[in-house]
């Protein structure tokens, strides 16, 4: 190989690991960091633990009903559901996410109901919640596109002039260690940086783009890209729920108080496949992802808890079995979607009649009508 | 000859393959497109035969896979570009369509840029939005670029090997809900049909029923259904979008006096409105009905669990051939 192309490449042996806020090693204990003080209750840290485990097992019924082909793919959140939890129960009611395809904890916290989640990927929709009823735009699965959107929405909050008010909201975008490679993204950082815009990126860096490592899109760690568009860049321990709560707070309320845009880099690790269409034995190693179960984002708060006499074995128990539940309400919600009306494909696709959609429909629906003049059913 | 049974998806990895052992200069690059071989696999293999240098993960940027590209064509390369999904394509629009297209004529001939864009097009796989789209018409009508969708693995082979080797810059449609399907491809053989060439796929005597890449297999379904009932319909894979073997088109019709014109693009400001324009120019007065097309609905893909009502089926084909007789 002639071309010099892992030079300085992230995870380079002898190059150090840049700084990674942690409140919460995965041995469960607990490090105080200067800037970001965190004070949370017995109950508040109970709670997390259930949003985590809750969230966990929504996503291995999701996982499952698609391997029983109830859904036509999934994207598994494994091993990213403290820095989902952990930003997404930083959020206030006036915040405003955009989510990418993966978010599903972050919904969670948005209280837009797990089923809402599968018409997209069962195929019974696009989408098929209201993103300003629950402050949390729709997926979107086009890499990137929605960081423009974010930061948009998020200079009409400015517009607004709510800023520094209690009404003041900010807006969060999700995205991908791969998403930072295009364009869309980079224009958002741009626009963000010039207007001062109240944002938050928040990406989560799980290292992999489908198949390719970090390695393929940077040579320089991810938070630090946000120095040269001129906003401040951290990492943040993605695994580590309590550090993604008090650096997501931070940056949040930087954001409503007009103090512009945040870059949070959380570093964590897709523990399972990029879908449920993919084969990673294909692309990386098996000791990678045992390295990195080790710092797994459940049992860090779990050890937490037990080594500080916080919770007994009741509590776990109570919230497996609350979180069993939910995931079987789940299954058997699923399973009772409806399939879509043929006729339903003409709907919502214009505010305003459209004469020649209108026209289509009425002939489909005609022949549609035809197979059952035969007594075919269609 | 040596005869090889091949799905789509493999013979366009043997196309390729044959391409990048005749020419040094054939370059692969695309995401995923290294050592995951692509999410079809069609590039499965290559990045360990031909090294890194040559099939090359890029980062996630379709503009920027497209940009670069056209760089490498600049300093003497053939990039054969991956766009993951159709629906993926439009972040490189600007590229293709203000540059990539442009550049010989701005150059007065002095630049060539032979690129190929492959686009696994089509529905009818149960995806989720933006993987289900058939974006032929942005590109047909963007003077500069050829355009071609290959149906099966014979074509699979040798297109992609035709397109590589082409001048000019082509947008290569491959039909993703056929990936699967076999046939004998001839791995050595190079007596190939001309890349722009229509081919009569079935040939018939009532109606002529146009078709490319992923419709062509329904449409010949359609064909033998329609045999059954003693109607005979000849069918032709159009093969190549731009330019437009408009020739074999019309001998058929001149024939036949009636036309379908099939594909899964929305028929409004669809390719089918160019055939139909330009056979009612040619055949006028043979034309026993107007040319009818069947495809999409004026509105977006639809979600996956209604799309069979989306895309043109046997029915919605023999229904429209029925029309053409009952006028
Ligand atoms: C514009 C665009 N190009 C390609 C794809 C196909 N694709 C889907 S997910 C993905 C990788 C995304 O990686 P990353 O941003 O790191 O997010 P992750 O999936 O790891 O959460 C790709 C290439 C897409 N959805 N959109
Ligand atoms: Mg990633």
């Amino acid at each position: 190989m002639t071309i010099d192309s892992v030079r300085g490449a992230p995870g380079t042996p002898g190059v150090a690991e840049p700084e990674l806020i942690q409140l919460l090693t995965p041995e469960g204990e607990r490090v105080e960091h200067p800037d970001y003080p965190l004070d949370l209750s017995a109950e508040e840290i109970k709670a997390l633990y259930r949003d985590l485990v809750i969230v966990r097992k929504i996503d291995l019924e999701a996982v499952a009903l698609t391997r029983q082909g109830e859904l036509g793919i999934w994207a598994s959140l494994l091993g990213q559901e403290a820095a989902q939890i952990g930003s997404g129960r930083a959020l206030g009611a006036h915040d405003m996410v955009f989510p990418t395809y993966r978010e599903h904890a972050v919904a969670w916290c948005r209280n837009v109901e797990p089923l809402k989640l599968l018409g997209l990927f069962r195929g019974v929709n696009h989408g098929g919640w209201d993103p300003a009823e629950h402050g949390f735009h729709l997926y979107t699965i086009v890499i990137g596109s929605q960081t423009l959107h974010a930061t948009g929405y998020a200079m009409g909050v400015q517009r607004d002039g709510v800023l520094g008010t209690p009404s003041a909201g900010a807006t969060i975008a999700y995205f991908g260690d791969g998403a930072t490679s295009q364009g869309d993204v980079n224009e958002a950082f741009v626009f963000a940086s010039v207007f001062n815009a109240p944002i938050v990126f928040f990406c989560q860096n799980n290292q992999w783009a489908i198949s390719e490592p970090l390695e393929r899109q940077s040579r320089i760690p991810l938070y630090k890209r946000a120095q040269g568009y001129g906003f401040p860049g951290l990492r943040v321990d993605g695994n580590d729920v309590f550090a993604c709560l008090a650096v997501t707070r931070k940056a949040l309320e930087n954001a409503r108080t007009g103090q512009g845009p945040t870059l949070v880099e959380a570093y964590t690790y897709r523990m399972g496949a990029h879908t449920t269409t993919d084969d990673p034995t294909r692309y990386r190693l098996k000791a990678e992802e045992e390295a990195w179960k080790l710092k797994d984002p459940i049992e860090r708060v779990k050890a937490y808890l037990v080594r500080n006499d916080l919770a007994d074995a009741g509590f776990f128990e109570g919230v497996e079995d609350e979180a069993k539940g939910l995931a079987k309400e789940l299954r058997a919600a699923c399973l009772a979607l409806p399939d879509p009306r043929p006729l339903s494909i003409f709907e919502h696709v214009y505010a305003e009649p459209h004469p020649l959609m209108t026209e289509e429909q009425e002939q489909f629906a005609a022949y549609l009508a035809s197979f059952e003049d035969e007594g075919v059913a269609s | 000859m040596t005869a090889e049974t091949l799905t789509l998806g493999k013979a366009m990895n043997a196309g390729l393959r044959k391409a990048m052992e005749k020419d040094p200069k054939v370059l692969v690059m695309g995401e995923d497109v290294g050592k995951l071989g692509g999410v079809f696999r069609v590039t499965d293999g290559l990045q360990k035969d031909f090294g890194e240098e040559r099939v090359i993960d890029t980062p996630l940027a379709e503009s920027g896979i497209i940009g670069t590209a056209i760089g490498l064509a600049l300093r003497g390369y053939r990039p054969v570009c991956e766009i993951q999904f159709d629906g993926f394509v439009f972040p490189a629009a600007d590229q293709i369509i203000t540059q990539l297209a442009k550049m010989r004529m701005r150059s007065l001939g002095a630049v060539s840029l032979p690129v190929v864009i492959r686009i696994p097009c089509g529905g009818g796989i149960g995806a989720v939005e933006h993987h289900s789209e058939s974006p032929e018409a942005y590109f047909t009508h963007t003077a500069g670029l050829r355009v071609v969708a290959c149906s099966n693995p014979v074509d699979a082979f040798s297109m992609i090997q035709q397109s590589i080797a082409s001048p000019d810059p082509v947008v290569f449609f491959e039909p993703k809900r056929r990936y699967w399907e076999r046939a004998d491809v001839d791995v050595d053989g190079t007596d190939w049909t001309p890349l722009h060439d229509a081919k009569v796929v079935r040939a018939g005597e009532h109606v002529t029923v146009l078709a490319y890449g992923p419709s062509v297999k329904t449409c010949l379904e359609a064909a033998e259904a329609a045999a059954g009932e003693g109607r005979s319909i000849e069918v032709i894979d159009l093969r190549s979008l731009n330019p437009l073997d408009i020739g074999t088109v019309v001998e058929s019709v001149e024939r036949t006096g009636r036309c379908v014109v099939v594909h899964e693009a929305p028929v409004f400001g669809g390719f089918g409105a160019e055939l139909a324009a330009r056979i009612t120019e040619r055949c006028f007065y043979r034309l026993e009905a107007p040319v009818l097309r069947v495809g999409g609905f004026s509105t977006p893909y639809p979600p996956s669990r209604v799309e069979d009502q989306y895309l043109p089926d046997l029915d919605r084909i023999l229904d429209a051939v029925d029309r053409t007789f009952a006028w």
